[in-house]
């Protein structure tokens, strides 16, 4: 149980925000439930309803929303590569056709041992440096910017490794 | 312009570590409206000092923060760190690379506003950044820069860090507001506005990074100062985003009125592999496509100026096409872009966007018929002035100004039109 596991960090989130204002910490409690549970699951998400007193219904209505939480599995590595206009103007369309073929998975799939899914998004605020993507994993997302089919392989290969010990 | 004013971290190696900011001035600014000016006097040099939102809307700072309802209290700053219009990453660079001005400049609104408590809401993929702004704040606490009775007034201030999780349209100020709260990220009706009724219904400003970041040299060198850059009604530098099709891409300050020629052609190095320019969008999605005409490239990138050759300013991104580009594509590129990122709340935006998408699939394969490029244009005028925010009317409009503008590159992917568009 998140309650339990995050004690500490769960009131730390919801110290953030006034005590009768409780349903501010949804999204942050969300996002906690996604690095430990992977997947919003049903239960995940009730889960962070009663941490705040709110429906699960409303809950869900929220991950269904935003678009950086998941409710349906996907690889434990999401590679979002940006294809919107100024990104497109430089080349990430056919970074990203080139990375899916290297992958042999096709864009918004997942590679078939489960680690690594390739999904397209819209702009990320680095068009001076595409092509390039960010890195959603189960703790974070980070960004990684002018890339080659090489370099993001490289990366893949590298989460590969990370993602079966961990 | 030589100086960089938002930009100084390139001005001033280091700039993004506390000792090397405070070593050059950083929160003097601050200390000094807090032990000697009163809220209504910092308004009052902000006003004067003629600085408009750069969040898009180009609305003056100082008059908005005046509209806050008198005496009600608690009162909140929101930092709107959303940056998600496509072609836009200036509020990414000033907070990675010049954080402690960001954060001063939000500190010195929230004096303004005698708001006690400041959030800062980071779109989600801002993760790493936000990490860093939380550690840059908990700094600032250790130093009584941030926290109870700052500079032994009777003023305390919390500072608040707020992600975001994927949704462009909390870039609107009250989704924003919305989604802070914890709700779906969708715009409210106004009035109210936020200055009446905003965060938890209290009196609230929302501004952006860029915006608050202008404040601390506002507040050290003077409202004269500040409005002797730029034109007369666009006060102060900019930092013009530029992407697409230029040598050298990236994020340049310079000061309000700069010519489109100046920073495509000069400033970025002017378009690759020898070819012509052809279009700028110079607001992102959000603002008609302008045709790179002479008189367009002559003209000065300020508020007034964009207009008066039909289009906006917004928050000054420009992505540069050229003659390699096809119009048609740019604009099915942005109906995707605004398909996917309606908030789905008022039915002429959610349906329009999703018709014109559709649209634009055939026109993409050849198969439309030309009535069907009628039909885009019909459904592009539908949407605009029916919708409760502006991004309906931003859909609306980018796809009926590049009709206008750019019909025939349309009709050349029309049904029965053999010669194929480049
Ligand atoms: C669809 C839409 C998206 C917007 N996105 C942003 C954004 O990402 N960042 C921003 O600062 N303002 C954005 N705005 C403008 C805000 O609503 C608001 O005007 C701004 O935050 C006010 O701050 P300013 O006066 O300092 O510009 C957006 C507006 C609309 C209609
Ligand atoms: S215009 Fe579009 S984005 Fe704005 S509130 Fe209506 S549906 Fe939502
Ligand atoms: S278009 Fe890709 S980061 Fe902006």
């Amino acid at each position: 149980m998140l309650a339990e596991i995050y004690t500490q960090e769960i009131e730390a989130i919801l110290a953030k925000y006034p005590s009768d204002q409780k349903r501010s910490a949804v999204m942050p409690l969300l996002f906690l439930a996604q690095r430990e549970y992977g997947t919003l699951t049903n239960e995940a998400i009730s889960e962070v309803g009663e941490l705040i007193g709110l429906q699960s219904t409303e809950v869900a209505s929220l991950v269904g929303f935003y678009t950086l939480y998941h409710d349906r599995p996907g690889g434990k590595y999401r590679i979002q590569v940006c294809t919107d206009l100024p990104c497109s103007l430089r080349g990430a369309q056919a970074f990203a056709d080139e990375l899916c073929e290297k992958l042999d998975i096709r864009m918004g799939e997942t590679t078939p041992d489960g680690q690594v899914t390739v999904e397209e998004v819209k702009c990320l605020a680095a068009c001076d440096h595409a092509p390039m993507f960010q890195l959603q994993e189960p703790n974070g997302i980070h960004y990684y910017e002018d890339q080659s089919a090489g370099s993001a392989m490289a990366l893949i290969e590298a989460l590969r490794v990370k993602g079966q010990v961990d | 312009m030589t100086e960089h004013i938002v930009l100084r971290h390139r001005d001033l190696e280091g700039l993004d570590q506390l000792d090397v900011y405070l070593e050059n001035g950083g929160f003097g600014a601050l200390e000094s409206i807090v032990k000697k000016k009163s809220p209504e006097q910092v308004i009052d040099i902000v006003k004067k000092s003629g600085l408009r939102g750069r969040g898009g809307a180009g609305f003056p700072t100082g008059v908005k923060w005046s509209f806050l309802s008198p005496d009600v209290f608690p009162r909140y700053v929101v930092a709107n760190a959303d940056e998600s219009e496509p072609g836009t990453f200036k509020d990414r660079e000033i907070m990675e690379r010049n954080p402690f001005q960001f954060l001063e400049g939000v500190a010195i609104c929230a004096y303004a506003a005698q708001a006690n408590v400041a959030y800062i809401y980071c779109r989600g993929e801002f993760w790493d950044l936000t990490r860093e702004l939380d550690s840059k704040i908990e700094q600032l606490k250790e130093l009584g820069l941030l926290g109870k009775k700052l500079f032994a007034s009777d003023y305390s201030l919390e500072m608040q860090t707020h992600l975001g999780a994927g949704a462009y349209i909390c870039g609107e100020e009250t989704a924003l507001l919305e989604s802070l709260e914890g709700k779906l990220g969708q715009p409210r009706l106004r009035p109210p506005f936020p200055a009446a009724e905003g965060l938890y219904g209290k009196p609230t400003v929302v501004n952006n990074v860029e915006t608050l970041t202008n404040l601390p040299p506002i507040i050290n060198r003077g409202a004269d100062w500040f409005s002797s850059i730029g034109t007369e009604k666009s006060t102060g530098t900019k930092v013009f985003s530029v992407s697409g099709k230029v040598e050298r891409p990236g994020n340049y300050e310079l000061p309000l009125g700069a010519t489109f020629r100046e920073l495509i052609f000069e400033r970025a190095g002017g378009i690759p592999n020898g070819h012509a320019i052809k279009a700028i969008l110079p607001a992102g999605a959000s603002a008609p496509i302008l045709p790179a005409t002479k008189e367009v490239l002559d003209t000065g990138m300020d508020y007034e100026s964009v207009s008066q050759v039909g289009s906006s300013l917004g928050s000054a991104s420009i992505i540069v096409i050229d003659e390699t580009v096809d119009i048609a594509w740019v604009e099915s590129k942005i109906t995707d872009f605004f398909e996917h990122e309606s908030c789905g709340k008022c039915t002429p935006c959610r349906d329009g966007t999703y018709w014109m998408k559709h649209i634009f699939e055939r026109i993409m394969h050849d198969t439309a018929q030309p009535q069907e490029i009628d039909l885009l244009h019909t459904v592009g005028i539908g949407i605009q002035g029916k919708c409760l925010c502006a991004l309906g009317d931003f859909a609306g409009l980018a796809v009926t100004s590049a009709l206008e503008r750019f019909g025939p590159e349309f009709d050349l992917h029309a049904v029965g039109n053999s010669s194929k568009a480049a």
